[in-house]
């Protein structure tokens, strides 16, 4: 199968290529990257006005399987990526049975193998049974393909043992992907601290809660001269954090959600448990330093956090109710709508926060549209505007805050290993 | 003008808010006379669903519904199906079915009411959820101030204790502070965030500067129940530094009310001579309940006449 993809702005930052190209593919790779290409091919997609980026790969998703199929599949997750414009993602550990030893990271393949639609890879956890007592069977889990570590939803308490992990993984090449939150501060906490969680009644999460391990990890990532990646930053205080350690050469990344950079506290009004999430959305001002942190590669990832979960676990009493939002089909229309409509991000910045950074960290050769990588494309509309339809989400999920919010940029094509699996906003492959 | 269910303070006007304790002082009058209570509720289903203990609030508001010639039940929560692990959803939309009008609740998480109230029929009204709001007590502690002090322009209300964990605090902050009282909250740094200034009030940690000329002395319970991380080191120390005896309250204006919402922990935030002192208005608040509930299931009668 060969397509030629005609007249698009090619937007690839690992070739420093942001200008209108042609691109070929044939079998799976990408075989030319060029002006006005005159090959013949199977199927031609005309891009006349569209942009063409290196697949979408999202860092952190939960796609619940095994054990939480009811929120969420390996088959329904990654069709949601797909129509997100994401080729690749990372499955978060935290299932039931937790991913902390190689049976069920072959499990997760399987399933990706059988179900899934794009390259989904599984994340093993730092602690058997995410219980931050002892190590996962770590070297295991990279022998059987583990795309990073994490004890995501929660941070390793004792010091010691995520110093050994960190250790342990830059044996094994695996990043660590890094929730930072000490539980004994957010304590029953609900939603950011301030003054709105003083108007709602709701018990305040302070944003000590995060820095105090975002500020203990880095200085880990700095004693033991291992890379961190640290998740979903929310706080003004981590922002600064990072920029200093960066500063004096620690190896840190890290990552924002569209949740945090679109929303705020003030946001929540009405104990809609589609607005609480861990960590919380934070004040305004918290807000806009992660806008500016994404502005001045502070933060270099985007990420979604896709949380799904069922009706019932959102529509309850708001301190019932589960943490997580999905995020999948709505990350890149709110990321252009927001960062780049909004003059935080250039076109070619978003690119590289959702496509190629991540793919960095991973080192797994995604994230380019370099001649001979898998062809792993993504083509979006940037001007169309739309209104989100929650009822047009293939995610099993429909726990999202954005349903009625307008927004501008949308995924036309998702191409995984030269195969087209989306094609003008539809899912072809079933 | 009240809408469907009654949530909070946060959401009534002060022209609301005066028009249920005008039509509280109608109501008093059933309390001590039972020839002139009456079919007002036309036999409407009351049900009292209290996710948590109460003496004063329930039996009050059963009262109130029996006086107005309402069907009064209570839904007894420890030996309901919510032991077997029924939602509070699907709870409010069985009552629903069998014709209940009036849903009182109490629940232990902020914005209980506010989820039941958007899934049922009936009206609800929030009876205490979590650490939001307690809408009746403070309109009773309104009431009572208005009954004694004829309005509450300028008046210099003082709120002491555990001001965190307190539902009644802030509903009587959202209340007092759209009639134009000057109110101040005040007890140790650990119990009270700095961000419920916002809500209009002041904050303080001292007690005397507090209390000084203050028409108002309201005391709060200290919830032990609720605090985890105790967030001062014993009740002595408190009793100490933030409790109310009558030498502190020689500080306050000489007629000034002391109020509590109950139950008092004696010797903690009030010493006894404080509580039975002269000043103590704490058992007619009581009485002051009944009758502003009535006012309340009236006012939401009449504003929901498709009830009838």
């Amino acid at each position: 199968m060969s397509i030629l993809i005609k007249g698009g702005r090619v937007i690839d930052p690992a070739n420093s290529i942001d200008e209108v190209r042609d691109v070929l593919v044939c079998n799976g790779e990408i075989v030319k990257v060029e002006k006005d290409i005159e090959d013949k091919a199977e199927r031609i997609i005309d891009t006349k006005g569209k942009w063409v980026m290196p697949g979408l790969i999202d860092l952190h998703v939960h796609f619940r399987e095994p054990g939480f199929e009811r929120k969420e599949t390996i088959r329904t997750g990654s069709r949601a990526a797909a129509m997100g414009g994401f080729t690749t993602v990372c499955c978060m550990p935290n299932t039931e049975p937790v991913v902390d030893n190689d049976i069920v990271v072959e499990f997760v393949k399987l399933k990706a193998e059988r179900a899934g639609i794009v390259n989904v890879l599984p994340i093993g956890a730092i602690s058997k049974g995410m219980k931050g007592e002892e190590l996962s069977d770590i070297g295991r889990m990279a022998s059987a393909g583990i795309c990073a570590l994490s004890e995501d939803g929660k941070s390793v308490l004792n010091s010691a043992l995520m110093k050994n992990a960190m250790r342990y993984a830059k044996m094994f090449n695996l990043p660590v992907f890094d929730h930072c939150e000490d539980p004994s501060l957010t304590g029953k906490g609900q939603m950011n601290a301030g003054a709105q969680a003083a108007y709602m009644g709701l018990a305040g999460i302070s944003n000590d809660s995060e820095e105090v391990i975002v500020a203990r990890d880095m200085i880990l990532a700095e004693s033991t001269n291992t890379a961190i990646h640290l998740c979903h930053i929310s706080t003004k205080g981590s922002v600064t954090l990072i920029r200093q350690a960066k500063e004096r050469g620690v190896k840190v990344t890290a990552e924002a959600t569209p949740h945090h950079f679109t929303l705020c506290d003030e946001d929540i009004t009405d104990y809609d448990a589609n607005f609480k999430m861990a960590p919380p959305l934070r004040s305004k001002e918290d807000r806009e330093a992660v806008r500016q942190a994404l502005k001045d590669g502070t933060i270099e990832v985007i990420s979604t956090d896709h949380a799904p979960h069922h009706i019932d676990e959102k529509n309850c009493e708001f301190q019932n109710a589960l943490n997580g939002i999905i995020g999948l089909e709505t990350s890149f229309p709110l990321a252009n709508t927001e960062l780049v409509e909004g003059g935080y991000l250039t076109p070619c910045g978003l690119v590289e926060k959702m496509s190629y950074n991540p793919g960095k960290i991973l080192h797994n050769g995604k994230g380019t549209l370099s001649v001979g990588a898998a062809a792993d494309i993504t083509i979006a509309d940037p001007n169309e505007e739309y209104i989100i339809d929650v009822e047009d989400m293939v995610s099993k999920a429909k726990n999202t805050p954005f349903g009625g919010r307008k927004v501008k940029g949308r995924i036309l094509y998702t191409v995984v290993g030269g195969e087209i699996v989306v094609e003008n906003g539809v899912l072809v492959k079933l | 003008m009240l809408g469907k269910d009654l949530l909070g303070l946060r959401d009534l006007s002060g022209e609301t808010i005066m028009e249920i304790l005008t039509a509280a002082r109608e109501m008093k009058k059933k309390i001590d006379d039972p020839g002139l209570r009456d079919n007002t509720l036309n036999k409407s289903s009351i049900i009292a669903m209290f996710y948590e203990n109460s003496t004063r609030t329930k039996t009050s508001f059963m009262l109130a519904g029996a006086y107005l010639g309402g069907i009064v039940q209570d839904l007894g929560v420890a030996t309901s199906s919510v032991n077997k692990g029924e939602s509070l959803i699907d709870t409010g939309l069985n009552l629903d079915k069998m014709g209940v009008k009036f849903m009182i609740m109490r629940h232990q998480m902020t914005g209980a009411s506010a989820v039941l109230a958007r899934n049922v029929k009936a009206c609800v009204i929030n009876a205490g959820d979590g650490t939001n709001e307690h809408p009746t007590q403070a309109l009773l502690d309104m009431y009572t101030i208005y009954d004694y002090l004829g309005g509450f322009k300028g008046l210099k209300v003082v709120i002491l204790g555990d001001i965190s964990h307190s539902r009644v605090a802030r509903s009587n902050a959202f209340g007092l502070v759209k009639l134009g009282a000057e109110v101040t909250l005040a007890g140790p740094s650990t119990l009270i965030s700095g961000s419920m200034k916002s809500l209009g009030v002041k904050v303080t940690s001292d007690i005397k500067g507090a209390i000084a000329d203050a028409d108002v002395v309201m005391g709060l319970r200290v919830q032990f129940e609720r605090q985890k991380n105790m967030p001062f080191p014993n009740t002595r120390e408190y009793s100490t530094l933030y409790g109310i005896n009558s030498g502190l309250l020689q500080y306050a204006k000489k007629d000034a009310l002391v109020m509590h919402p109950g139950p008092v922990n004696r010797g903690v935030e009030f010493s006894t001579d404080v509580v039975d002192g002269k000043n103590s208005v704490i058992n007619i608040q009581v009485k002051n309940g009944v009758a502003v509930r009535m006012a309340i299931l009236k006012l939401l009668y009449e504003a929901n006449p498709d009830l009838n």
